[in-house]
């Protein structure tokens, strides 16, 4: 050893001699006594890696104990703030479901609806539901006239019957039978139309009133209060008439209206030119009831909708003109619109207020390492409590008493010893995940778990030590003296294991940090809301977060470096200190 | 010899009894709530031939969950000494099946991470104990200490964030790649050892520092030791007493350092594996595991118990073929 003395020990050397110079001999102040613990201080102190380790590990314990108290966040404060957000503000569809308008003072109901689809279907012009025999005409495409036959007569085998009883008025059947050669499916008689149809082997003769239109096209009115009358059969009947002929004028009533065509969709006019009301096929609905759209905007929609157009730009009533976004999705189209919304400031980067940034829960990054840090911290630190005294008292009577008892203390020790850590921790993980068990007493369960699984190597190496010290001159005394033998264990043996015992606990606690963070980040740890170190990291195992956030886990990857590291510098510090002669 | 063999033989095999049965125990004490929730999790799966009920059975029946954790025990172990370890519950394959499947790829990665951790771990090793003190030192053992301390996580994640994204020179994820099941049998095998190459980096980086400090430990003892002193004060070159006398005499307790390859080489790197998701045998375990896979967990959790004790006493004759001191003893 004596070619690699340590350097710093030279001026200490000179420092001597220069006091030799100035003092006596038998000078009491010549003779320098160090205390056991100083000569351990001060061989600690002087090892570099030993002191910066300490440094590190100070650092850490006044970051995750003190930081909390002095960050001005809590641990589960979630930051919000406004952001906008694209929100489905309307619907459009392509209208492909016949929409009925009924009559006044009739009506049409699912059953006739389903007849009447039925003989869509088949081509057929009349179907029946009940008595009641209904018949159709197309008035253009996708526009059907829906009338109820009123049966009037009945030609049976070349008789002709009235229904009702009473008789026929005189021409009636001449008329009739002037159809029925030339195949016609009606005739008028006396300002008045009749309709022939079949019913089995007879033909009735009926009479016609309007019931319903069934049409595709949608009415929008321009004033809200025109909607009724809008929807109203008659308009809707002399309009769609109009718009199949393409007629530019029709009349309801007393009233005249103009009809303006644009691709897609035509405007109809009013007598005083005003725009009145908006036929189309494409239905523009609002997601949120309780919204009205206006016929411009539906028009908007409309006429971007049929060109194909992925943006709307439109000015509302109030002057303020808002981008509208169309998707389609198969057969529908969804217009987006940004709207304020209060968002979770997610994956925030780093800024003054949030110097590590915000995670994925919208939660301070650096308050939540410091929380983590106590938790991390406090588990090694319990951990390695119930390692040592586990170890110490088996370990202890192992060593002690020797023979028959070291040697099934021994097995019971190998025993443990062989128990797969990971697969163990990792099924128990498992087994709390299932249970869902309380994110508390989850650290206590793990604390338990990694310390009961631990403790072999501190009993194997009390046991060793006592071994060796049970031989020594002090313990034959100490038993000469009659006192108790657990007194004699734990005031005498155990404390001249504490050299050891340290060095072990420092050394581990950066292995069980290192355990209790790795369970973190495979989630079978520590679970949210609380943190741990290895919590945090683990969100990286989202691909996502790990390439765009690298805030959010390599700082807490280097404060587990650091912090083990320290522990491992100050462990290999302290043994050398404590045993000079033990290399690192 | 023979002696101690048998001894050293029968303390394992007690060892392993006792360590199965306490991993046994464990899976025991589970909630039964838990095995019933899994039974009726595996039979709610579409693909699941077997009802609730039938899967409940099968547990009884393989693990003997209707009886005491103690003749529970030993009807497992009569299955199990006969190689009968049940049916996997996530894989759906007999265990053993699965196990075979999968663990060659975890040998190669051990093996192929244990050599060049040796080549890299003992040479600085030794040039740390002869330079102790010096510059080197320092350097070789904060470099170490480094690699004992970075958890497994935070190194895959970095060296992924460098190699895979940043850099793009490795993939993410996996053991092959896309146009795999295309390639020739050569460029299969080109393939995967490309795609083994960061699992090997965090693996040698992580166990690289632990065999260094060993390495230097045993150095400086043997360094310090009278015979060293002896060879040099015959006047030997340098180069003789440490490739000779010293370097030899290093390796003595290497081999008990080494009895830790065969449960890793077998067991799998449980972590890494998981991280790169490699299909080796850790990455299925902790599958199984994390699942309540309870024949694969008890099989694996056994597996890794005798391993260690195998490795053990191999350790121990290796010790005793490599140091005639112990023999005499």
């Amino acid at each position: 050893m004596s070619e690699h003395q340590d350097p710093n020990l030279e001026p200490e050397v000179e420092l001597i001699d220069k006091i030799e110079e100035e003092m006596r001999l038998d000078d009491a102040r010549r003779v320098k006594v160090l205390s056991p613990g100083m000569l351990v201080f001060k061989r600690f102190i002087r090892n570099k890696l030993a002191v910066v380790g300490l440094g590190i590990l100070f650092f850490m314990f006044t970051f995750s104990f003190l930081g909390p108290i002095f960050s001005p966040y809590e641990q589960t404060q979630v930051f919000t703030g406004l952001g906008s957000m694209s929100k489905d503000y309307a619907g459009a569809i392509f209208n492909e479901e016949l929409r009925y308008t009924v009559a006044e003072e009739e009506s049409f109901s699912n059953a006739e609806r389903a007849q009447f689809l039925l003989a869509l279907g088949k081509g057929e012009e009349t179907f029946s539901v009940g008595d009641d025999v209904y018949y159709f005409t197309t008035e253009s495409e996708d526009t059907y006239r829906i009338m109820q036959l009123d049966p009037v007569a009945e030609e049976l085998l070349g008789r002709i019957n009235p229904i009702n009883g009473g008789s026929l008025p005189d021409g009636f059947v001449e008329a009739y039978e002037t159809a029925s050669d030339n195949d016609q499916a009606s005739f008028e008689f006396d300002g008045t139309m009749y309709r022939i149809t079949q019913n089995r082997k007879a033909f009735q003769i009926s009479t016609e009133h309007d019931v319903a239109l069934a049409s595709l096209t949608i009415y929008d009115a321009y004033n809200q209060e025109d909607t009724e009358e809008v929807n109203a059969y008659p308009f809707m009947l002399a309009s769609e008439r109009a718009i199949a002929e393409q007629d530019t004028e029709f009349t309801v009533g007393d009233k005249e209206y103009a009809v303006d065509y644009q691709e897609g969709r035509a405007t109809i006019l009013s007598g005083d030119d005003q725009p009145y009301a908006e036929v189309s096929n494409i239905i523009v609905n609002p997601l949120d009831q309780n919204e009205f759209l206006t016929v411009e905007y539906k028009n908007a929609i409309r006429d971007a909708v049929i060109d194909r157009e992925d943006e709307v730009d439109f000015t509302h009533e109030n002057g303020e003109t808002i981008t509208y976004t169309i998707s389609r999705i198969n057969q529908n189209y969804y217009i987006k619109r940004e709207t304020p919304t209060t968002l979770i400031r997610q994956y925030e980067a780093p800024s003054a207020d949030h110097p590590l940034g915000l995670d994925n829960n919208g939660m301070d990054v650096m308050t939540r390492l410091m929380y983590g840090g106590r938790v991390s911290l406090l588990v090694g630190f319990v951990v390695v409590i119930i390692e040592v005294v586990l170890g110490v008292i088996i370990g202890g009577i192992a060593g002690y008493f020797g023979g028959a008892v070291d040697t099934a203390l021994m097995r019971f020790v190998d025993l443990f010893n062989s128990i797969p850590f990971y697969p163990i921790v990792i099924i128990f993980g498992s087994v709390m995940d299932t249970l869902e068990v309380e994110p508390m007493t989850r650290i206590f369960l793990l604390m338990a778990i990694l310390g009961i699984l631990g403790w072999t190597g501190v009993a194997r190496v009390v046991r060793g030590q006592i071994l060796s010290l049970r031989e020594q001159d002090f313990m034959v005394a100490a038993e000469a003296t009659g006192i108790r033998t657990s007194r004699r264990i734990f005031r005498h043996l155990v404390p001249n294991v504490m050299p050891l015992l340290i060095v072990q606990a420092t050394a581990g606690l950066g292995g069980i940090i290192i355990s209790e963070a790795t369970l973190g980040f495979l989630g079978l740890g520590v679970k949210y809301p609380l943190a741990s170190w290895g919590s945090i990291i683990n969100v990286s195992s989202d691909a996502y977060v790990m390439t765009n956030f690298w805030f959010m886990w390599i700082p807490a990857g280097l404060l587990i470096l650091l912090t083990v590291l320290g522990f491992n510098f100050v462990g290999d510090g302290l043994r050398d200190a404590f045993d000079p002669k033990m290399k690192r | 010899m023979k002696n101690f063999i048998i001894r050293r033989v029968l303390l394992g095999i007690f060892i392993a009894f006792f360590g199965a049965l306490v991993v046994y125990s464990v899976i025991r004490s589970l909630p039964s709530s838990y095995v019933e929730t899994i039974a009726r999790q595996r039979a709610a799966n579409p693909l699941s031939t077997k009802t609730y009920q039938e899967w409940l059975a099968q547990l009884n029946s393989v693990y003997h969950l209707d009886v005491g954790i103690i003749p529970g025990y030993f009807g497992w172990l009569g299955n199990a000494v006969r190689g009968d370890f049940g049916e996997s519950w996530h894989y759906g394959i007999p265990v053993t099946e699965r196990f075979n499947q999968v663990v060659w790829y975890s040998v190669i990665i051990n093996i192929i991470t244990f050599v060049v951790q040796m080549v890299i771990a003992i040479p600085l090793g030794i040039l740390a104990a002869r330079k102790q003190y010096s510059r080197t030192d320092y350097a070789i053992t904060v470099f170490a200490l480094m690699g004992i301390s970075l958890p497994t996580f935070f190194l895959a994640t970095i060296l992924k964030y460098v190699f895979s994204i940043n850099l793009g020179w490795f993939p993410l994820y996996g053991l092959t790649g896309r146009f795999h099941t295309s390639m020739t049998p050569f460029q299969q095998m080109a393939d995967m050892a490309y795609h083994m190459v960061l699992p090997i980096i965090t693996l040698m980086m992580l166990s690289i520092g632990g065999l260094m400090r060993y390495t230097r430990t045993n150095m400086l003892e043997v360094l310090n030791s009278d015979y060293i002193r002896t060879a040099r004060a015959k006047g030997l070159s340098e180069e003789v007493v440490i490739n000779k006398h010293a370097f030899r005499n290093t390796m003595i307790p290497l081999v008990s350092y080494l009895s830790y390859l065969l449960p890793a080489m077998f067991g799998g790197a449980l972590i890494t594996e998981t991280l790169y998701q490699i299909p080796g045998i850790g990455f299925v375990a902790y599958e199984a595991m994390t699942r309540g896979d309870i024949p694969f967990a008890m099989f694996y959790t056994t597996f890794l118990i005798i391993l260690t004790q195998v490795s053990l006493i191999v350790a121990d004759i290796m010790y005793a073929v490599v140091d005639p001191r112990v023999r005499v003893n």
